[in-house]
């Protein structure tokens, strides 16, 4: 018996170890290159280790410009996204409207049935006839509209495990609604809207097709069409540059990821990040 | 169960769901019809069908559908034909079952293997695309890149993946990008079923394999359904293999939204590209009917059983 | 402080008619219990006079003033509700003081008042804590301080001591009976417990599926239940019921039922306006007016099979299982000692017992004024 278990044991940690090889196998190279100041495709030791290409980085105007756009359209989205999916989450959880269910299934149904991929043309001639191509705040309606659904659907089910108590209460204590919302339904709701905003900025940040789709002048880019273009167009992508600039764009989505699963766990929230 | 109480009035619900459903009628829903009445039109992005585009009733539907082009190079067919495999192998295959076996191995090691296993494929999961895609160009480089190396480190002939094996490539991609979904739902559903119905086996004596198959498979089939059903959607609409491959060469990464993308966006024939899309949305429809269905049966089970 | 009619109040979800229609009227200065088993409607009857809940008919007045539309926060009154509600985000301090914020009390003020209140309530050195960090009993406090901080016209508890376990149950319900008393405040008070509602109320309202039975002084329901469900619901143990069967000859009326004997009793009008629509009665009996009797000296008394012999301490509670498979328990004080499944009898005196109609309705006693 104990002897099977220790061959057990044994097998399932060559076996964890030998995945866990596989799956960082592609990423080893951005644990040295982004130090290294002659760094190649290949994967060297950098010496002397060096920040170098950090500095690099941030001496370059259009890459500091378009992480700048990036953060723009990021928070831009997720101010939007917070405040409308709130009020609309707590609409859905908290009203006697008529038809409530069937506006969640068309909703739900909606958001999962228009995908990016299948409706970049009508979005793009939608903003095309705001004439909004090739501005920021189209890249920020986009978005909002795409996360919405979701977000409403992850703070739905936070402000439905909201007793509703806490409302009632207040009331009898003599606040009105909106001041019975603000006062105790906002703060309570706090851990749900900072799960959804860390979701609607991860999803944002790392956001290609949307802006790829809507703009055009290389001013207005995010971080992640500029850093495709880096690697995909210029002939030869200056490495050591890029692999720099790849990590300090990655470091907020895994700062954020970190947080969020440190604070509260993860969980699934209606199949968050799709 | 009855929804009791503090009721929000419906006139402040209304307006408490304006905002909100001003931008998802302006960009969900309406897109939604949109390209439903631009996959009837010649719309183009120039020259006089852009400013007046003609009705043309099926004809990018049959377009898309002729027998004499549906086969060809860069055609419709390859390309719904690739997408089904690149589901079935990189999805069904590579994400599910690495998925399942990656929550079943971690169960059995100490909690800092398992978080640190954990956050490598979490990793893969969160960066950003281009982010990802950048590391694969890295990695799968002819004559530099680590797979290369290793390769020949290992005495195998060494490779150009994208250019040799692109299909390939952009399947072990999606498993290796997305495994993490499942590896968390299974980790999360190994985790609801009580110890005590292992500790049942193990006090018989069965062995690891024998419990996973007559113990934990039935106990989470629930959620390899919704796995299941989640992971083939998401696959299906993936984007992301375009930014290692770009489709190519000559096609053969060429997947539906690649295509999709290419049709309007390179060739600029809207007309075309939408009704690619009214087709896309069509199964993903079948999917999300799906999906609500078992999500509700779940839904009221538990509530059976409450 | 105010007073509180409901006026035929009703209201339905949908189709069903969850309150049928009550009327209810609450001098200033009483502690009314509404009292009845889960699901009767207590709550729904509660959140009515709150304003949580619109009626579907009727009205509502509190101090006189007609409020059946008013919102909750114009209605000037404190709520204590099962779960506390206590918002776990604010200090003990400013849970308490919420009702003073929302209607622009300035903060130093408002934080002597909560001070003041908690100080009575005994959690004066808890004000800076978090709602997570303290006990239920204490919550409990919290919440109640949260509801009287401010002067309102009326209080509201919903089952505020459910929550809390048997010891603490007794001693809060000592304190809140102190509390009400001594301020002379109108309280509504929601619960299942007739324990609860016998040690509070000045008059007690016995709700059943969605109607008021009875509405009478504790000691009033206790000795006079208006129906059978009354005098099966009040009590602990509650009273026992034995149908039985009426004969007449002449004035006498003679009762008999499976595993009951009784001496023939001598008729008055209201039992003869009863006897004329049916022979069948119910006869109840407090469980504390039984006594064991040996043998067939009895006149009045139950006979069967002894089911249970629970010592408690003071007194044990014996159960038989009746004849004709009803279960009668009586409350010896001392103790018994009989064994399982022997036969055994109980007597009782001639007017310790209480007679229902047919319909289950108390047939007044020879001696009462029929009006009651
Ligand atoms: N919002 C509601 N919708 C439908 N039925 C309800 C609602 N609120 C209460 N009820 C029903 O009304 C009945 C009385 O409920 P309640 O007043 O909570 O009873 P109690 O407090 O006496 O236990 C119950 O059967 C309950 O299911
Ligand atoms: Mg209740």
């Amino acid at each position: 018996m104990n002897r099977r278990k220790l061959v057990s044991r044994i097998v399932f940690s060559v076996c964890a170890a030998l995945l866990g090889v596989a799956f960082a196998l592609p990423l080893i190279w951005f644990v040295f290159a982004p130090f290294n100041a002659q760094a190649d495709l290949d994967l060297a030791l950098p010496k002397p280790p060096t920040l170098a290409n950090f500095a690099r980085v941030f001496a370059n105007g259009a890459a500091v410009g378009a992480l700048l756009n990036s953060l723009l359209q990021a928070f831009g989205t997720v101010l939007l996204v917070a405040t409308t999916a709130t009020l609309a989450a707590y609409a859905l959880a908290r009203t006697t409207l008529r038809g409530k269910r069937v506006i969640e299934y068309v909703l739900l149904l909606f958001s999962s049935v228009v995908s990016g991929s299948a409706a970049m043309v009508p979005i793009f001639l939608i903003v095309n006839a705001l004439g909004l191509i090739d501005t920021q705040l189209a890249v920020i309606l986009v978005f909002a509209g795409g996360l919405l659904p979701t977000a409403m659907f992850i703070l739905r089910d936070f402000i439905a495990s909201i007793p509703r108590g806490y409302e009632e209460s207040a009331l009898v204590a003599g606040a009105s609604q909106w001041r019975a919302f603000v006062d105790v339904v906002v703060p309570v709701l706090r851990p749900g809207v900072t799960i959804a905003a860390v979701w609607a900025f991860v999803q944002v940040w790392g956001g290609f097709l949307i802006p790829f789709v809507l703009l055009r002048s290389e001013q207005r880019m995010p971080a992640s069409v500029e850093i495709y273009s880096f690697y995909s167009q210029a002939g030869t992508p200056i490495v050591p540059l890029l692999a720099a600039y790849s990590v300090l764009y990655s470091l907020p989505v895994i700062a954020l990821y970190w947080y969020v699963n440190r604070k509260y766990g993860f969980r699934f929230f209606g199949g968050i990040k799709s | 169960m009855s929804s009791r109480g503090a009721k929000v009035s419906s006139r402040t619900g209304v307006a408490f769901m304006t905002p909100a459903a001003l931008l998802i009628g302006l960009f969900v829903v309406f897109p939604f019809f949109w390209i439903i009445a631009v996959s009837f039109s010649n719309r183009s992005l120039l020259g006089a069908n852009a400013l007046h585009p003609q009705f043309v009733g099926l004809k990018n539907y049959l377009d898309l559908f002729d027998p004499a082009t549906f086969w060809g190079q860069g055609g419709f067919g390859p390309s719904l034909w690739l997408t089904i495999q690149f589901v079935v192998f990189s999805a069904l295959c590579g994400q599910v079952l690495l998925g399942l076996v990656l929550a079943w191995i971690s169960r059995e090691l100490s909690p800092r293997a398992k978080s640190l296993l954990h956050g490598i494929v979490m990793l893969a999961w969160i960066l950003p695309d281009v982010v990802v895609g950048f590391a694969w160009f890295a990695y799968l480089d002819r004559d530099a890149g680590t797979l290369n190396q290793l390769l020949r480190g290992l005495n195998f002939p060494a490779a150009d993946f994208l250019i040799e094996h692109p299909f390939l490539t952009i399947c072990m991609f999606n498993a290796w990008r997305g495994a993490a979904f499942s590896m968390m739902l299974f980790d999360a559903a190994l985790q609801s079923i009580p110890p005590s119905y292992l500790e049942t086996a193990d006090v018989v004596g069965a062995s690891s394999w024998q419990k996973l198959r007559d113990i934990v498979l039935p106990l989470i089939r629930g959620h390899i359904v919704t796995d299941l059903i989640l992971i083939t959607m998401w696959t299906f609409n993936v984007f992301t293999p375009f930014l290692l491959t770009a489709g190519g060469p000559s096609f053969e990464s060429d997947i539906l939204p690649i295509y999709t993308y290419r049709i309007a966006f390179k060739s600029f024939e809207f007309g075309k590209g939408a009704a690619i899309g009214v087709i896309v949305m069509l199964i993903n429809l079948a999917f999300s009917l799906a999906y609500l269905r078992l999500a509700q049966r779940g839904l009221r089970k538990k509530g059976k059983a409450a | 402080m105010a007073s509180i009619q409901l006026d035929k109040i009703g209201k339905s979800f949908g189709a069903v008619d969850t309150i049928r229609e009550i009327d209810l009227a609450i001098d200033d200065g009483e502690f009314v219990c509404l009292l009845g088993p889960s699901g009767c409607g207590k709550t729904t009857t509660l959140r009515m006079i709150a304003g949580l809940e619109q009626p579907s008919r009727g009205s509502i007045r509190i101090g006189g003033r007609d409020v059946t539309c008013a919102q909750p926060k114009d209605r000037n009154i404190g709520m204590v509700f099962q779960d506390y509600a206590l918002y776990p985000h604010m200090t003990i301090a400013d849970n308490i003081a919420y009702p003073l914020k929302v209607r622009g009390v300035a903060e130093a003020t408002r934080h002597e008042k909560a001070r003041e209140i908690a100080e009575v309530l005994h959690i004066g050195q808890l004000l800076d804590r978090l709602p997570a960090q303290i006990s239920g009993g204490q919550q409990q406090r919290t919440s109640l301080a949260r509801a009287l901080v401010h002067p309102a016209a009326a209080f509201l508890f919903d089952e505020p001591l459910s929550n809390l376990d048997a010891r603490m149950r007794v001693e809060a319900r000592a304190f809140l009976h102190h509390l009400q008393r001594s301020r002379g405040m109108t309280a509504v008070y929601v619960t299942h417990d007739q324990a609860e509602a016998m040690a509070l109320s000045t008059r007690i309202a016995v709700m059943c599926a969605g109607d008021i039975v009875q509405y009478a002084p504790p000691l009033e329901i206790y000795r006079r239940p208006a129906t059978t469900f009354v005098a099966g619901f009040v009590g602990d143990p509650p009273m026992n019921l034995v149908a039985a069967q009426a004969t007449r000859n002449g004035h006498d009326v003679a009762l008999r039922g499976a595993g009951l004997q009784m001496a023939p009793i001598v008729s008055w009008p209201a039992l003869d306006l009863a006897l004329e629509r049916s022979d069948r009665v119910t006869v109840g009996v407090r469980p504390e007016h039984l006594r064991i009797t040996a043998g067939d000296v009895a006149t009045n008394r139950l006979h069967g099979k002894l089911f249970a012999n629970e010592a408690m301490g003071p007194e044990s509670l014996v159960t038989l299982d009746l004849d004709g498979g009803v279960r009668v328990t009586a409350r010896i004080f001392g103790d018994a000692s009989l064994r399982i499944e022997s036969d055994a009898a109980f007597a009782f005196d001639a007017d310790r017992f209480t007679l229902f109609d047919a319909q289950g309705v108390r047939i007044p006693g020879a001696a009462e004024d029929p009006s009651n």
